[in-house]
């Protein structure tokens, strides 16, 4: 097709996918990319799974991806990597935050978590596999975890020229930047080591 | 510099460029960020009303006034506002007036997967479809041109990956207008039937110059590639063909697909060799280029169930199957979006699922949960507003034939206003005695939640009238009116044996503040909050479940050792897990 990259980012409603979304797609546009996000609002983002799409390069046309196309999936949670595995290129990496959220039928005993969901992944694609909420908890704030998993996403998709402390103090609340900034630095860093 | 923005935002700061007086709406998704990014700006008198009728009227006359106006909703909500939508196709506009429709392609928040194109055509009115957030926003300026020009209402139609995805737009200036000069005009506005009668002949003209210009504007264009292949396209299918073809195809992008260009659509497909009609949801264009006599590819192949994107139009086509991933997808449990912690329905349906031989007729909000598992309380949903009057018709149907079973109508507070009075009405004057229960959270929730006429704000956040449900439903002429808190099992089970046992229609209104609301000033002075949380005591714990049972997401049933643990971080202390508890081995921490 073309040089468009495909980011699949998914979690569970509530988890921050929306925040990280933009600043990742702040920070692309800021770096001279076309980018183009796509969210999906309403019914789905109560306690659902949810989704963001963000392509970039030269020139993007589509907002949205299908099945087989994406570059990388990044999960927020360890299941929803699992949902979305199908989307991702077969190549394609998936980094994955060690952070399990039961589901409505899981909660109420009528499914099951599936077991072994980080080794599927690691049996099936090229995974990185990162503890979000063990950084999170150092820092003291366990809702920096999407920052956390953003500096990883940066990491495995070789975005490190950019400008993020820049973008990031642009983007969130003046007594939450630093956290964020250092939340981003360990996430990168920390994947560095994994991938090491 | 260029922004990154959704088709939303975009339509709004096209709104503001254009220089528009007057917008209105009703929150629906994917619409809802038009209004409340129009709102931002002073410069435009912005409202919500109570339905996307009364939206399209304001607005309407707003243009009448010789002001530049907008109405913007979901799909759906065209079905409301359809009356005055197909008149004002006869009468046109004094100021320009732009209607900007949200489908729903793949039903993301919606019941149904309408195809709002063919209103267009139905109501002789032009139409555009942007692709992306830069074409929405320039659409939207030039749709107050050619209505004003051409005296006609012009449609937006937009699709949720339109409306929700983000582009990059170049911001402009607002251009300032003078209202339009009001005239009074009986030959124009006065619609009785021989004003209408003349007025169906200026629709024609109208629709003649309409179908010239469409053949004339730059918003249909052909892009000449490789003629071996041609597409012909509109909205975000466009950005999806291109993906799949690149430069080895030509293209014919519409953006004016009211009236659809017949001589450019002749010249492009005479010219390529094999054609293809791409586009979501039903063959509109395909149809017309087949009329026109000419052989094509489109939805024999491409499916019109669902959204699309590129993959499925390459595999569909091309009939190849893109490689990817093989995995047991069925270890993947569901994850289906669930009444929040603490959310006060829960309370409401938990004590409605007890209930026997009932039928319970539901609504359009974030209460349609309630016919989830596993509350399950819920026979009916089929758009905003048919709760009570599908209950109505359902209790005379049981009544006449003896059927013993009781009705149970199911509407939230922003609901209620926007088409059940009218509902509710029926029940009164044609006397059936089903219950109605008004799930009043205090605002429009699952939208992300809007002021409606109940909450005592304005869009704007200017206080006004704070419109009493009790006092409206007797004024309807219902005689027995309760209102009680959900989230009280006791409370709300005494109003259910006095409903049940009345033989009259009565009103209970459950009545407490959604649970992610901003609590207003007049909220903090009405209602005390939840606080504390929950914990279970292990030792008094006997696994029976009810609690898990209420579907709260705070609550979790521990297989391996069979008890209960609540999640401190979801929970709010609502306490109805405390209620259902046979054993008390619920309390309450930080009481």
């Amino acid at each position: 097709m073309t040089d468009t990259k495909s980011i699949l980012l998914v979690g569970v409603g509530g988890q921050g996918t929306i925040l990280a979304g933009n600043i990742l797609s702040t920070a692309l546009l800021e770096a001279g990319y076309d980018v183009k996000v796509s969210e999906i609002h309403g019914m789905s983002q109560r306690g659902g799974s949810v989704s963001t799409q963000i392509r970039y390069g030269k020139k993007v046309h589509s907002p949205v991806i299908g099945r087989g196309q994406s570059d990388i999936l990044i999960a927020f949670e360890a299941m929803e990597a699992l949902r979305y595995l199908e989307f991702l290129k077969p190549e394609g990496k998936v980094v994955v935050n060690d952070y399990k959220i039961p589901s409505a039928p899981i909660l109420m005993g009528k499914a099951d978590y599936p077991e072994n969901v980080i080794e599927i992944l690691k049996e099936k694609a090229s995974t990185s596999v990162i503890d979000a909420a063990k950084i999170a908890q150092e820092l003291g704030n366990m809702k920096v975890m999407n920052v956390v998993l953003l500096g990883a996403l940066a990491k495995a998709m070789d975005l490190t020229d950019i400008d993020w402390e820049g973008v990031i103090r642009n983007t969130v609340k003046k007594e939450f930047i630093d956290i964020n900034i250092e939340a981003f630095k360990r996430g990168r860093d920390k994947l560095a080591l994994a991938e090491a | 510099m260029k922004k990154l923005l959704t088709g939303n935002e975009a339509v709004a700061l096209g709104a503001y460029e254009a220089g528009v007086h007057f917008a209105a709406a009703y929150p629906g998704t994917p619409s809802t960020e038009i209004l409340e990014n129009i709102a931002k700006y002073e410069e435009i008198i912005s409202e919500w009303s109570p339905n996307e009728k009364v939206a399209f009227e304001a607005a309407l006359g707003a243009s009448i006034a010789g002001a530049r106006s907008l109405a913007a909703m979901k799909h759906v909500g065209l079905n409301v506002a359809a009356d005055p939508l197909f008149t004002t196709g006869y009468t046109g506009v004094n100021g320009g007036m732009v209607l900007v429709v949200a489908d729903d392609p793949g039903l993301h928040s919606s019941q149904n997967e309408q195809d709002n194109r063919y209103y267009a055509k139905h109501a002789k009115i032009a139409m555009l479809e942007p692709s992306n957030s830069q074409e929405a926003k320039d659409m939207v300026k030039i749709a107050f041109e050619i209505s004003e020009k051409f005296d006609t209402l012009v449609m937006l139609r937009m699709t949720t990956r339109v409306c929700h995805s983000k582009s990059l737009v170049e911001p402009g200036e607002r251009k300032e207008l003078p209202l339009k000069p009001y005239v009074k005009d009986l030959t124009k506005y006065y619609v009785a039937p021989a004003v209408a009668k003349q007025l169906h002949v200026k629709v024609e003209e109208r629709l003649k110059k309409l179908e010239d210009f469409s053949n004339e504007t730059d918003l249909n264009y052909i892009e000449w590639n490789d003629r071996k292949i041609g597409v012909i396209s509109s909205g975000v299918a466009y950005e999806y063909a291109r993906e799949v073809f690149g430069q080895k195809a030509s293209y014919l992008k519409l953006g004016f697909t009211h009236p659809l260009p017949g001589k450019k659509i002749r010249e492009f497909a005479e010219k390529v060799e094999k054609l293809y009609v791409i586009e979501e949801l039903e063959p509109y264009m395909e149809e017309y280029v087949r009329a026109l006599g000419f052989d094509c590819t489109g939805k024999d192949k491409i499916p019109n169930i669902w959204e699309l994107n590129p993959e499925i139009i390459a595999s569909s086509l091309f009939e190849e199957e893109t490689p990817t991933i093989q995995y047991d997808k069925s270890l993947v449990a569901n994850r289906p979006p669930t009444l929040c912690a603490g959310c006060p329905h829960r309370g409401f349906f938990y004590g409605l699922s007890k209930r026997k031989n009932v039928m319970i007729t539901g609504d359009i909000g974030c209460y349609t949960l309630g016919g989830a598992d596993p509350l399950r309380a819920m026979d009916t949903t089929i758009c905003m507003g048919a709760s009570i009057s599908v209950g109505h018709g359902a209790k005379k149907v049981f009544d006449r034939y003896k059927k013993d079973m009781r009705v149970v109508s199911v509407i939230g507070d922003s609901t209620f206003f926007h088409t059940g009075i009218n509902s509710l009405l029926d029940v009164v004057y044609n006397k059936s005695n089903t219950i109605t229960c008004i799930l009043d959270n205090r605002v429009t929730g699952m939208t992300g939640h809007q002021d409606h006429p109940g909450t005592g704000y304005t869009l704007a956040g200017e206080e006004t009238e704070m419109i009493s449900i009790p006092d409206l439903v007797r004024a309807l002429g219902i005689k027995h009116v309760r209102t009680v808190n959900p989230l009280k099992l006791d409370q709300l089970k005494e109003a259910f044996d006095w409903a049940f046992a009345l033989d009259e229609a009565s009103v209970i209104i459950s009545k407490y503040p959604c649970v992610l609301k901003k609590w207003s000033k007049f909220d903090r002075e009405e209602f005390e909050p939840l606080e504390g949380k929950c914990e279970v005591d292990v030792e008094k714990c006997i696994g029976c479940k009810m609690c898990v049972n209420t579907g709260c997401p705070a609550l979790q049933f521990v297989k391996e050792d069979k008890k209960v643990k609540v999640d401190p971080v979801q929970c709010v202390g609502c306490e109805l897990c405390m209620q259902v508890c046979p054993t008390e081995a619920i309390y309450k921490v930080g009481d």
